[in-house]
């Protein structure tokens, strides 16, 4: 009773029975209530008390809802349902008044059923056996730690460790591609990762050596593809590695000459491909990843070359990354660019073209922004009974959708939900500012201001309506400052690479290829991914840029679909720069996106619910391509 | 200052004599005063006692024919009356003259105490009979007396020499218990609750869980249908004093008049007096720690065969094993008499076994012989382990088990494993590159030829193969599995009551035993096959053959859940442990209860018999693991280490090495041939049951091995000692 002193049990007061009895219609007097709720108290205790034999006899230590509702069937007194959820549940208070609640989500069960990403099962239940102590021995330490593995390494493990180190990294550029090949499908190598990893955590000492950076990558995709390994918390150390090589300045770019954007781009590949294969591990991470890529990116002071990294690294993680960071934050930093690429100087030209990289890499992620987010929309207005709505009706069901409630029903919104997810969930205590989704218009209209025409035509292309003739390349001839989209290979995405692997190739693909082979043996999964890959081979307009920025690496072996348009556009000067305007088409404020299907791009993604697919596809793409093996 | 620690020391000759005759008074004593109530409500020792009173025996004998008839009687069965009576022989008229609802009541009683009672009476139906057990508790006194009495009694005992007051200390618990009872009962609850807080503090940590019980039962409406209290109410509390120190407090009470608490000790206290010197503290506490006191010594002085069976003759195939395969048609030609140790142990009869045929088993098949022969070829290659030679541990992680792993069983040659899941599914998953393969369809199996060599390899259904089966047929969580020894059944009981008989073959249920209409905790097949024990909460445990749907004995007297059940290795006896944190070996044969061992302060949750037979270990919620002489009836070690519920024992195959493991993550080792070495049972020892127990688990403990975040569920020697562990990993 709530006046005794003493507590030695959670009670159950008076005025809490008389309130549960009012609620059904019934008036107590006090003295009633009161013995009720003695009474109410012992059973529950009884009923706790009995409730925990169930859980010994389960073998756990957590009592759950279950076993208390088992303890209360056994006492012939109805089970409580709707709380047997395993994760916790959160418990809130009102303001008003002392009232404590579990809060009880509305589910859609429409959306729920008509959802066409079923999740999966949960894996299967097996049996995995490994000797844990042989003759007794090694039992001093507890097991999992790195230590005791390191001593009982036997010699065959160690001399393997000695030749694929030095195959990795020596000279023959054949063996090294025989140990990544073997680094990738060995199943038994496992005692021997905490060594990889260490080896790999050299890059920070290598910095000046863009070939061993090279191949300390090419040791991290093997050791991510290898599918006999479990790397549980070494990927933590991989992915530091693999940011490291994405943002530092590594002082192997202080040369010019020295083609650290490569490494930059894979590593950034490198870096979505663990995301994609491995997300169950560095779901933790991905949080922290964008906040510190979102650091490089605000600090003027860093070097070029590390707000590439970044922008490309936000880029790997997903459009929606790039919405939340990058977007954001490029008005501030259009500012800083702006400067770099006006001066003409002859100082200041390395710096520019150190600028250009940046625009172009910035220009991809937006690019693929605005694509994906007009994508979601149309499925989401699709999706919704009226076509009609568009864009209104789409953008707030994307509104209600993305602070985290629950996933967003967009079955053709790209796989990243799951990480992005993880970003929502986090959202509570994030040091990422408060962020709102811009509409898409309202979006595109800002970067058009930034880009101009560059950005117009891709878009363009897509929603139809809204412009009647996409412009061609040659419809702007007399841009005021030409500015080739040298970065544009950039813009390979998991739709990309997926699509021609589930769909037919467009007989354009096939006809374009160059036949350039590709040395990809790295980095493809498949014979057959290979294949079509090396036949989709660089075409590029790129005559230009290698003009203007010699030094760019990319011109070698660019590639891209060919199905892509190549557009030279023009930057616009300023931010709502008047001069501009002749270059900018007008754009409808609500353009009827979902009325005509994104036409031109259309073969080149996915159908609905391709994202059901395993993510294991991104494992080849189109970065790989640049990399010299 | 007060004289009483002299009168200890002053016992002399003429007192003693004097002593002597009230001792057996006092039994008679308490009989008498059973009298209102109830008998003495263990089966397991209901035998010894009624032989150990002979003369009051026959009396109650009567008087309980008596009531059994009065029951039929007024359930109107006319003829089970009479036909009662023409056997017992009474008068027609012996229903009549005594008081009709005070014997009905008795007997009533006395079969909820679970003495005959084949099923425990379910709380919350309608128990007449709680009344009437606690009815006993309406004599009351003064209740503000009640504190004045206890504290009394506590300062006489901690006045009185040293070596009697940790022998008297043990009546503080039971006397707490029961006088809070009383008060709460007549509706005293500020008293109680006062009497509760004031004294509660000195009982033994031990008693912490008990006692939460209690503290939580304030009103009298709750001692209704309350089990624990029923236990304590229908049981009599067992203590064991010396003589010395039982004069000391007898005389006590009776100078001060203190009837209250005499009363109690007469009523509700079973006072085991013995001759010799009074126990020391660490002594009791060794002991003590169960629902109800420690065992009578009588209870365990019946004679038990631990010795193994003679193993059956088989004729061992020479070393030359890959030409014997080969020439098939032959049998082996010569038989050469094996000399290794097995072979001669098994020749001669063990004095200790019991006669081959003490229970029916089953005839060994021609399949079954090959199995052992197959068995004994393993044992020659089998690792001698010892303090220096440690076996090797495989782990088996149960992944992705989010549905919950409550059981696992390895079978005996470690070809399978299967897993009890708490979404009530089995699971069996083949350890070996061997695929699990159902049998054909019954249409299939028409068109093989049934003449053919290799029919058992054609009956299989290839289509069918995988590594692991399902099965589906409990609607709870499996809380025991079990595999046959030939590997061809498996058990599983679960929370819905059923103990279930699974094909191997078939990969379907054969059976469903009903009978615990209660979840059953455990069960396990006997080491022939055939037989198999369940245990579960109605605080039975059953003996069950696979071909009858009924019980064949039942094994009851356990006053909590019986939590898991063992088989002796010569199938003769079963072993359970129970809640009530008592083991009991109970005969097959002849349903009797033989050993009561007392001194886990927890639930017990692994038992292990070594594999001669001679020992049981056993393992419980507190973390400890205690080893128990099953010929003597005596403890005979703890080891401590484990800092949780120790769920799994098992013996190496030789019994050198004793394997543990546990909620807490580890597997320990502990040396058993040690631990049984080092142990002197002399005669006094084994007569009065009083150990000594050295602490020597340091010494005993060979190893700690950490899993990774995995309590350790099941522990399995394969047959060359590579130690098995098993366990879910859910992160």
């Amino acid at each position: 009773m709530a006046d005794r002193e003493e507590r030695r049990f959670a009670e159950i007061s008076r005025e809490s029975v008389k309130f549960m009895a009012e609620s059904t219609g019934v008036e107590l007097g006090d003295d009633v209530a009161g013995l009720l709720a003695e009474d109410v108290c012992y059973r529950l205790r009884e009923a706790t008390q009995s409730s925990s034999q169930f859980m010994r006899h389960a073998k756990r230590r957590k009592l759950t809802v279950e076993d208390f509702n088992r303890a209360l069937h056994w006492s012939n007194v109805e089970a409580i349902c709707g709380y047997g959820a395993q994760d916790t549940l959160p418990f809130r208070s009102a303001k008003e008044g002392e009232l404590f609640f579990i809060e009880d989500r509305d589910i859609n069960l429409v959306e729920l059923a008509l959802a066409t990403n079923i999740p999966k099962g949960c894996a299967e239940t097996m049996v995995r056996v490994n000797v844990s102590y042989m003759d007794g021995k090694g039992n001093l330490e507890p097991q999992g730690t790195v230590p005791s593995a390191v001593q009982s390494l036997s010699d065959d493990l160690l001399k393997y460790y000695q030749q694929i180190t030095r195959a990795i990294l020596g000279e023959d550029p054949h063996l090294m591609k025989v140990a990544l090949l073997d680094l990738q499908s060995n199943a038994k190598i496992a005692a021997l990762l905490p060594y990889f990893v260490y080896v790999i955590s050299g890059v920070k000492s290598v910095s000046h050596d863009l070939e061993q950076l090279n191949r300390l990558l090419h040791m991290v995709k093997s050791l991510v593809q290898n599918p006999y390994l479990y790397l549980g918390s070494y990927i933590r150390s991989l992915v530091s590695s693999v940011m490291y090589c994405i943002l530092e300045p590594l002082a192997a770019s202080i040369n010019p000459l020295n083609d650290h954007w490569t490494l930059r781009d894979y590593a950034a590949l490198l870096l979505s491909h663990i995301f994609w294969t491995h997300g169950d591990l560095v779901s933790g991470l991905y949080h922290q990843i964008l906040v510190s890529l979102q650091k490089v990116l605000s600090d003027p002071v860093r070097p070029l070359c590390s707000h590439y990294g970044a922008v490309v690294g936000l880029h790997a993680l997903g459009w929606k990354a790039v919405e939340r960071v990058l977007f954001p934050h490029l008005p501030a930093y259009w500012a800083n660019l702006q400067a770099v690429l006006d001066d003409y100087s002859v100082s200041n030209a390395q710096v520019k073209a150190d600028g250009h990289k940046v625009y172009g890499a910035i220009l991809v992620a937006v690019e693929r922004l605005l694509k994906m987010k007009a994508l979601s929309l149309s499925q989401q207005s699709d999706g919704g009974s009226s076509g009609q709505t568009g864009f209104a009706g789409g953008s707030i069901c994307y509104r209600v959708s993305s602070p985290g409630l629950s996933p967003p029903p967009e079955p053709l919104s790209e796989a990243t939900l799951g990480i992005a997810s993880h970003l929502q969930a986090g959202g509570a205590g994030c040091p990422l500012e408060e962020w709102t989704p811009v509409p898409l218009p309202a979006m595109y209209c800002e970067l058009y201001s930034f880009f101009g025409d560059s950005l117009a035509v891709r878009f363009s292309t897509g929603p139809g309506d809204a412009r009647k003739e996409p412009p061609g390349p040659t419809s702007n001839p007399d841009t005021t400052r030409k500015m080739p989209q040298l970065t544009a290979n950039l813009n390979i995405s998991p739709r990309h690479d997926g699509s021609p692997r589930t769909d037919p190739t467009p007989p354009s693909l096939a006809a374009t290829g160059s036949g350039r082979s590709l040395t990809r043996s790295c980095s493809s999964s498949s014979s057959v991914q290979r294949s079509r890959s090396s036949s989709r081979s660089g075409q590029r307009s790129a005559g230009l840029s290698r003009d203007v920025f010699p030094k760019a690496r990319f011109t070698s072996s660019q590639t891209g679909p060919p199905a892509f348009s190549f557009l030279i556009g023009g930057r616009q000067m300023g931010l709502r720069c008047q001069g501009r305007r002749p270059f900018q088409t007008n754009f409808a404020p609500t353009p009827p996106l979902s009325a005509v299907p994104p036409r031109a791009y259309a073969h080149k993604l996915p159908v609905i619910g391709r994202v059901g697919k395993p993510v294991r596809r991104w494992a080849c793409s189109h970065y790989s391509l640049h990399l010299p093996l | 200052f007060r004289a009483v620690p002299d009168d200890g020391g002053l016992v002399d000759a003429d007192e003693d004599k004097d002593i002597k005759t009230e001792a057996s008074n006092d039994s008679w004593g308490n009989n008498n005063a059973n009298d209102g109530r109830l008998l003495s409500p263990s089966p397991g020792s209901s035998a010894s006692a009624g032989s150990n009173k002979s003369a009051a025996g026959a009396s109650e004998e009567q008087q309980t024919l008596l009531a059994v008839l009065q029951f039929l009687r007024k359930n109107k069965l006319t003829e089970s009356v009479e036909i009662l009576r023409r056997e017992a022989g009474l008068p027609e008229d012996s229903l009549e003259p005594k008081g009709a609802d005070s014997l009905l009541s008795r007997v009533t009683a006395s079969s909820t105490a679970g003495a005959q009672a084949p099923t425990k009476v379910a709380a919350g139906e309608d128990q007449p009979d709680v009344n009437v057990v606690l009815s006993a508790y309406s004599q009351q006194g003064d209740p503000a007396l009640y504190e004045v009495y206890y504290s009394g009694l506590k300062r006489f005992i901690e006045s009185v020499l040293d070596c009697h007051r940790a022998e008297l200390s043990q009546v503080f618990y039971p006397l707490f218990v029961h006088m809070y009872l009383e008060l709460v009962y007549n509706n005293h609850e500020s008293e109680a609750k006062a009497f509760f807080e004031k004294f509660s503090g000195d009982q033994e940590c031990y008693y912490e869980d008990d006692l939460r019980v209690l503290s939580s039962l304030t009103k009298k409406e709750h001692m209704r249908g309350n089990e624990t209290l029923l236990d304590f109410r229908t049981s009599k509390f067992v203590l064991r004093i010396s003589r010395d120190s039982y004069q000391l407090l007898k005389r006590h009470l009776q100078e001060r008049q203190n009837n209250q608490i005499w009363n109690i000790i007469q009523e509700h206290l079973y006072i085991d007096i013995f001759d010799g010197m009074p126990r020391s503290k660490s002594q009791i506490d060794a002991m003590s720690g169960s629902l109800a006191g420690e065992a009578k010594r009588e209870a365990n002085k019946a004679k038990v065969y631990y010795g193994l069976l003679k193993e059956p003759e088989i004729e061992l195939p020479l070393d030359d094993e890959d030409e014997e395969a080969e020439n098939e048609e032959g049998k082996p030609k010569k038989k050469k008499p094996k000399k290794d140790s097995l072979g001669s142990k098994s020749k001669k009869q063990d004095p200790n076994a019991p006669s081959q045929n003490r229970i029916p088993l089953p005839e060994l098949k021609d399949s079954d012989k090959l199995d052992k022969i197959m068995y004994m070829k393993e044992a020659t290659k089998r690792i001698r382990l010892g303090p220096d030679n440690l076996p090797s541990i495989c782990f088996y992680s149960f992944l992705n088990a989010y549905q919950g792993l409550t059981a696992v069983d390895f079978t005996d040659d470690s070809s399978l494993i299967a897993g009890g899941f708490a979404d009530s599914t089995v699971r069996v998953w083949s350890v070996t590159p061997k695929k699990l393969r159902k049998v054909k369809s019954a249409a299939d199996l028409n068109l093989i030829d049934k003449e053919s060599d290799d029919v058992l390899e054609r009956i299989m259904d290839e289509k069918t193969a995988s590594e692991s089966k399902i099965l589906c047929g409990h609607s709870g969580p499996v809380y025991g599995i079990s595999f046959s020894p030939d590997r061809n059944y498996l058990l599983s009981s679960s929370e819905d009551g059923t103990v279930r008989l699974w094909s191997l073959q078939t990969f379907t249920c054969l059976v469903g035993y009903k009978g615990h209409n209660y979840p059953v905790w455990d069960t396990q097949f006997s080491p022939h096959g055939y037989y198999f024990v369940s245990g579960g909460h109605d605080r039975v445990a059953r003996l069950w053959a696979t071909d009858h749907y009924q019980p064949l004995r039942m094994f009851s007297g356990h006053l909590a859940d019986v939590t898991c059940t063992r088989f002796h290795p010569n199938s003769n006896y079963v072993a359970t442990g129970s809640s009530d944190r008592t083991i009991r070996l109970w005969d097959v044969l002849n349903g009797n209860c033989v050993r009561i061992f007392t001194g886990h302060k927890g639930p017990i949750h692994a038992l292990a018999f070594s594999p001669n037979g001679k020992f049981l270990a056993s393992g419980a919620t507190d973390g400890r693991v205690l080893l128990w002489d099953i010929g003597h009836g005596l403890m005979v070690g703890e080891l401590k280490g484990h800092t949780d519920t120790i769920y799994s024992l098992r013996f190496s195959r030789d019994g050198e090495i004793l394997a543990s493991g546990s909620m807490d993550n580890t597997v320990r080792l502990w040396d058993a041939t040690k631990a049984f070495d080092d142990l002197e049972t002399d005669d006094f020892t084994a007569a009065t049951g009083h150990i000594h127990l050295q602490d020597n688990s340091q010494e005993l403990l060979l190893g700690t091995y950490m899993t990774k975040s995995t309590p350790v569920i099941h522990l399995h020697f394969t047959r060359r000692n590579l130690l098995l562990a098993a366990g879910a990993y859910n992160p």
